[in-house]
C-alpha cells in the first residue's frame, strides 16, 4: 500500500519503474523468440521424425509395420550388426590410445607437446573421407603399403576400423586431456610418502580420476562411428553399416519411411549415451577442490624418452592418412604416372559441383560462423544472465543441449521430412543455403552455447546487479561489458562452427540441392563416380581452407588478448 | 566492434538471397548423363536458344528414377534429359509423361522411339555393355584376358572383377537384364550367382567400374564402352573387351514431364534433342545413335558394332525392373557397394 501510495507521488520513479518492466518484457519476449528459433529448427524436424517411420508412402498412418519390416530385412540386420560390432571396436582401440596421447601430453616433460597436441587435433580440420581416401591409396589394391596387408584388402571392416580410429581420436583426446588436467598433486604427494610406486599411484590415483573422462570419450567414439558414413561409403567395400543404410534408403531409393525407421535406429544410442554423460557429469562435480595443487610431472628420462617416442609414434601415424591424401590429389595418374599435376583441382569434368561448390561451402560456413556465434552468445546470455522466464530458460537450456543426443544424420533426415513437406509454408527454404546454414549451426550448437555459457559463467554476477541498479538495460550492458569481455571464447565459437561446416557431412548430405552444392558432399559424388584423385583434392581445399581459418583466428585472438583482455592478467 | 560483424552479416545473407533472383525461363532437367557430357550439352542448347537456361539435376540412372517416381505427385522436372528408356517406360506406365511429337523427329531410326502416336520419349544414343581389362595389372596376376562372359565365371578371376550395382546405376541394370534375356531367367540367375563368387564389388556407378580397372584397382571393370574409350584415349592400360555373346544396351532418351509449367520451353529442349547438331554432340561419345548416318568411327570402337549388341526386349526389362531388382537384392545385397 505504502509503496503504492510513494510510487504515485513519485512520477520520476514510476518512469524507471515502467522501463524495468519493458526491459524485462523485452528480456521474456528474446526468451520465447529463441526458442521458437530452436524449435523450428531442432524440435519440430526431430518430431517429423517419428511421424515418418508410422506412416507408409502415401502418407497414411501404418503403425509399426515399418518398423516391424525393417527388423524382417536381413540386409538392415545385418547392417545394424556391422555398426555395432565396429563402433565397439573404434571405441576400445582409440580410447586406451587417446589417453596415452594425452597422458603423454600432461604428464611429461616431453619437447614440443604443444606441437604434438596441434598435430593429434589435426584431422579436425578434415572430412571423414579424408582418411579413407589415405588408406585406398595406402592400402588399396595399388597402395603404397599394400604389401604390408600380405594379400589382405583394405575395403571391409579394418579399413573402417582405420579410418575411424584417425576421425575420432582428436575428439576422445581433447576430453581426456581435460579430465587429466584436473589433477591434485597433493594426491599423488600423499601416495609417494606412503610409499606406493609409480604404477600403483597410477591405478589408484590417475585411472580412477579420469574414470569418467574415459567413459564420456567412449560414449562421444561410439555415437560418431556408429553415424559416420564418409568412412564407409569410400572404404567400406562389402561390408552394410547403419549409417550408409540410411542414406541408401533415403537418397537412393527414395524410401522415406524405411529410412526414418533406421534415423530412428541411430538415435537410439546417441540418446542413451547421452543421458548417461549427463548423470556422471553431475557426480564428478567436486573432483576439483579450491585448495587442489595442479599436477606438475617431475624430470624424469627414460619416461620421457618412451612417451616421446609414443607422441611421434601416433603423430605420424595421423600425419600419413592426412599427407597422403593431400599428395595424391597432385600425382596425374595413380599408379601409372606419378608425375606433378593440378589438374585433379579442374572441378568442371566431374560430378559434385566442383569450385561452385567449394565456394557454397566457404558461403555457408562463413554464415554458420557469424550467425551462428551471434545465436549463441545471445542464447546463452539468455540463460546465464537474464532473470526472467524461469520456465522459458530451462527450455531454452533443454533445447541447447539436445542437439548433442542427435546424430547429424538424424537431424537432416529431419529436415528432409520437415521443410520438405509441401504444406509446411517454410518450404521454399529447401534445398538454399539457408536451410544448409540453419542446419549447421542447430547441429553443433550444443558445443558453441558450453562453450560460451562457460565464458559467461565467469563473469561475476555483480556487473549484471550494479547495471540494473543503475537503470542500465540489460542489452547495454551486454554489448558494453560483456560482449568484450567473452570475445575469445565468442572468436572460439565461430572458428568452430566454421571448421565444422566445412568438414561435415552427415546431416548437409540429405538436404543439399545440385544448384547448391556443397564441398564435403561432392567428395562422396566424386567417388562415386570413380574419380578418386579429384575427391582427394577436394577433401585438401577444405583441410587447407579449415587450417587457415583456424591460423587466422588464433591470430586474432592473440591481437585481441594484447589490446582488450588486459584485465585478465594477474596484478 | 559489433557493428562491422553486423554489416558483414547483412552483406553476406544478402548474397545468399540474391542468387534465388534470376530473369529468363529456367527449365529444371533431370538426367543421368556423365558429368563430363553435361556442360557440353547445356551450353549447346543455351546457344541455341537463348532465355532458356536448363538447370540439371545429375544423378546415376537408379537414383534419379526413384526421385522421379517419388515426386509423382509434385513433379519437379520438366525434362527428362538422358535416362535410360527402360526407366523412361515406367515413367509412362504411371502416366508422368506428356506426349509430344517433337520436330524432326521423323529422320529417326523408329526402333528407337516410342510406339505411342504422339511418341511419349525420343531416343538419343545406344550405350552398351563394356569390360575394361587391365592389361598391366592382369600380366602381373597372370590373368588370361577374357572374351566373352562365360569366361569371367572362371576360377582364375575370384575376386578380381568389379561392376556396378543394378538399382543405382543404369549399366549395371542392362547388363543384368540382357543376362536374364540372353540365357533365360533359370540360367541367368545361376550365372550371376557363380558371377557373385568372383566379384570384388558392386560399385554405385556404371564409369566406376572401368576407372577402377584404368587405376589398376581391379583388373576387370564392367562398364560400358564411352567410359572406356574416353579412358583409353587417356593412356590408360586397358584393352575393351566386348564378349562375344552380345552385349547388354539400352537407348539414353529424353521426354517431357506432364505437368511441366514451361512446356513450350520444354518442347524447345526436346526439338533440340533429336536435332542434327545434338546427335553431332551425342556422337562424340557414342557409337551407335538414334539418327541413321551421323555416327562416325571410334578408333577404341569395333566396326560392327551395332551388330554386337544384344537382342533386346525394353518393355520387358521396364516392366520386370522392379522385380528383377528385388530378386537381385535378396540374392547379392551382402556384396553391394555401400550405395543405394
Amino acid at each position: 500500500m505504502l509503496t503504492q501510495a510513494l510510487k504515485n507521488r513519485l512520477p520520476g520513479r514510476q518512469v524507471a519503474h515502467t522501463r524495468a518492466d519493458a526491459e524485462g518484457r523485452v528480456a521474456t519476449l528474446l526468451v520465447w523468440g529463441l526458442i521458437t528459433l530452436l524449435a523450428l529448427a531442432l524440435g519440430l524436424p526431430l518430431l517429423f521424425i517419428f511421424g515418418k517411420a508410422v506412416m507408409n508412402m502415401d502418407g497414411h498412418w501404418v503403425g509399426l509395420a515399418n518398423v516391424a519390416e525393417v527388423l524382417d530385412s536381413p540386409g538392415l540386420m545385418r547392417a545394424a550388426r556391422n555398426s555395432l560390432t565396429l563402433s565397439l571396436t573404434v571405441t576400445g582401440l582409440v580410447v586406451p590410445l587417446a589417453f596415452a596421447f594425452a597422458w603423454g601430453l600432461t604428464r611429461s616433460r616431453v619437447w614440443g607437446r604443444e606441437l604434438f597436441r596441434q598435430i593429434a587435433l589435426s584431422p579436425l580440420l578434415a572430412p571423414s573421407l579424408m582418411p579413407a581416401i589415405s588408406l585406398v591409396y595406402l592400402f588399396g589394391n595399388q597402395g603404397l603399403l599394400k604389401s604390408w596387408l600380405a594379400g589382405g584388402n583394405v575395403y571391409g571392416f579394418w579399413g573402417m576400423v582405420l579410418g575411424e580410429l584417425f576421425y575420432t581420436f582428436p575428439h576422445a583426446l581433447l576430453i581426456i586431456i581435460t579430465a587429466l588436467s584436473a589433477s591434485d598433486a597433493r594426491l599423488y604427494e600423499a601416495g609417494r610418502v606412503l610409499g606406493a610406486g609409480a604404477l600403483r599411484r597410477f591405478f589408484t590415483i590417475t585411472l580412477p580420476g579420469v574414470r569418467y573422462g574415459l567413459v564420456s570419450a567412449g560414449l562421444v567414439v561410439f555415437t560418431l562411428v556408429i553415424t559416420d558414413f564418409g568412412v564407409p561409403k569410400v572404404v567400406g567395400g562389402d561390408v552394410n553399416v547403419l549409417a550408409v543404410e540410411a542414406f541408401k534408403q533415403v537418397v537412393g531409393q527414395q524410401n522415406f519411411p524405411r529410412g526414418a525407421v533406421v534415423g530412428l535406429m541411430l538415435l537410439l544410442p546417441a540418446v542413451l549415451s547421452f543421458f548417461v554423460e549427463r548423470r556422471m557429469a553431475r557426480r564428478q562435480q567436486a573432483a576439483l577442490t579450491a585448495r587442489a595443487v595442479p599436477f606438475a610431472p617431475a624430470r624424469s628420462f627414460g619416461r620421457d624418452l618412451a612417451v616421446l617416442a609414443m607422441l611421434l609414434l601416433i603423430s605420424a601415424l595421423l600425419l600419413l592418412l592426412l599427407g597422403v591424401g593431400v599428395g595424391a590429389s597432385f600425382i596425374k595418374y595413380w599408379p601409372y604416372d606419378l608425375s606433378f599435376t593440378l589438374s585433379h583441382y579442374q572441378f568442371d569434368n566431374v560430378d559434385g559441383g566442383g569450385w561452385s561448390a567449394y565456394f557454397n561451402s566457404l558461403k555457408m560456413s562463413a554464415a554458420a560462423a557469424l550467425c551462428g556465434t551471434m545465436l549463441v552468445f545471445v542464447g546463452a546470455y539468455s540463460c546465464e544472465k537474464l532473470k526472467v522466464a524461469p520456465v522459458g530458460r530451462a527450455l531454452l537450456r533443454f533445447f541447447a543441449m539436445l542437439p548433442m543426443a542427435v546424430p547429424g544424420l538424424v537431424l537432416g533426415l529431419g529436415y528432409v521430412f520437415f521443410f520438405n513437406h509441401p504444406a509446411n509454408p517454410l518450404n521454399f527454404l529447401y534445398g538454399s543455403l539457408t536451410l544448409m546454414t540453419v542446419c549447421t549451426i542447430a547441429h553443433f550448437y550444443t558445443t558453441a552455447h558450453l562453450t560460451a555459457a562457460t565464458a559467461l559463467k565467469q563473469l561475476d554476477g555483480e556487473f549484471e546487479a550494479v547495471a540494473a541498479s543503475l537503470k542500465v538495460p540489460f542489452w547495454i550492458t551486454m554489448r558494453r561489458v560483456t560482449l568484450p569481455v567473452c570475445l575469445p571464447a565468442l572468436l572460439d565459437v565461430a572458428r568452430f562452427l566454421f571448421v565444422s561446416a566445412m568438414t561435415t557431412l552427415s546431416a548437409l548430405i540429405f538436404i543439399m540441392s545440385p544448384e547448391n552444392s556443397l564441398a564435403a558432399v561432392s567428395i562422396i559424388t566424386m567417388d562415386d563416380a570413380g574419380d578418386t584423385a579429384a575427391a582427394a583434392a577436394m577433401a585438401t581445399l577444405i583441410v587447407l581452407t579449415s587450417g587457415g581459418v583456424s591460423l587466422l583466428v588464433l591470430g586474432l585472438e592473440k591481437l585481441l588478448g594484447r589490446q582488450s583482455q588486459r584485465w585478465r592478467a594477474p596484478r | 566492434m559489433k557493428k562491422p560483424i553486423a554489416v558483414a552479416a547483412g552483406l553476406l545473407l544478402a548474397g545468399l538471397f540474391a542468387s534465388v533472383a534470376q530473369a529468363a525461363t529456367t527449365l529444371t532437367v533431370y538426367t543421368a548423363l556423365e558429368a563430363d557430357q553435361v556442360k557440353e550439352y547445356k551450353e549447346a542448347f543455351e546457344k541455341a536458344n537463348p532465355g532458356i537456361e536448363l538447370r540439371f539435376v545429375r544423378e546415376s540412372t537408379g537414383v534419379i528414377t526413384a526421385k522421379l517416381l517419388s515426386e509423382k505427385n509434385n513433379p519437379q522436372a520438366d525434362v527428362v534429359w538422358g535416362l535410360a528408356a527402360t526407366s523412361l517406360m515406367i515413367l509412362d506406365q504411371q502416366g508422368m509423361l506428356q506426349a509430344y511429337s517433337p520436330k524432326g523427329v521423323e529422320k529417326l531410326s523408329p526402333q528407337f522411339v516410342d510406339k505411342a502416336k504422339p511418341p511419349k520419349w525420343t531416343g538419343m544414343d545406344v550405350w552398351a555393355a563394356t569390360i575394361c581389362f587391365n592389361t598391366v595389372e592382369a600380366a602381373k596376376k597372370n590373368l588370361p584376358k577374357p572374351e566373352s562372359w562365360a569366361d569371367l565365371l572362371k576360377p582364375v578371376y575370384k575376386g578380381q572383377i568389379v561392376m556396378p550395382h543394378p538399382a543405382s546405376s543404369g549399366t549395371g541394370y542392362l547388363d543384368v537384364s540382357a543376362w536374364l534375356q540372353m540365357m533365360g531367367e533359370k540360367k541367368g540367375w545361376e550365372y550371376m550367382d557363380k558371377l557373385h563368387d568372383n566379384m570384388a564389388q558392386y560399385v554405385h556407378s556404371g564409369s566406376k567400374p572401368c576407372k577402377m580397372a584404368a587405376a589398376g584397382e581391379y583388373p576387370i571393370g564392367i562398364s560400358f564402352e564411352y567410359r572406356g574409350a574416353e579412358l583409353k584415349g587417356k593412356g590408360a592400360p586397358i584393352d575393351l573387351i566386348y564378349p562375344k555373346e552380345g552385349l547388354g544396351w539400352d537407348l539414353e532418351a529424353t521426354a517431357i514431364m506432364k505437368g511441366s509449367k514451361n512446356l513450350e520451353a520444354a518442347k524447345k529442349l526436346a526439338d533440340f534433342s533429336v536435332s542434327l547438331p545434338a546427335m553431332q554432340l551425342y556422337e562424340k561419345n557414342y557409337a551407335v545413335l538414334a539418327m541413321p548416318g551421323v555416327a562416325k568411327q571410334n578408333a577404341f570402337i569395333p566396326t560392327d558394332y551395332a551388330k554386337r549388341l544384344s537382342h533386346n526386349n525394353f518393355a520387358w526389362a521396364a516392366k520386370n525392373r522392379e522385380a528383377i531388382l528385388k530378386e537381385w537384392s535378396r540374392r547379392f545385397e551382402s556384396k553391394a557397394a555401400p550405395n543405394s
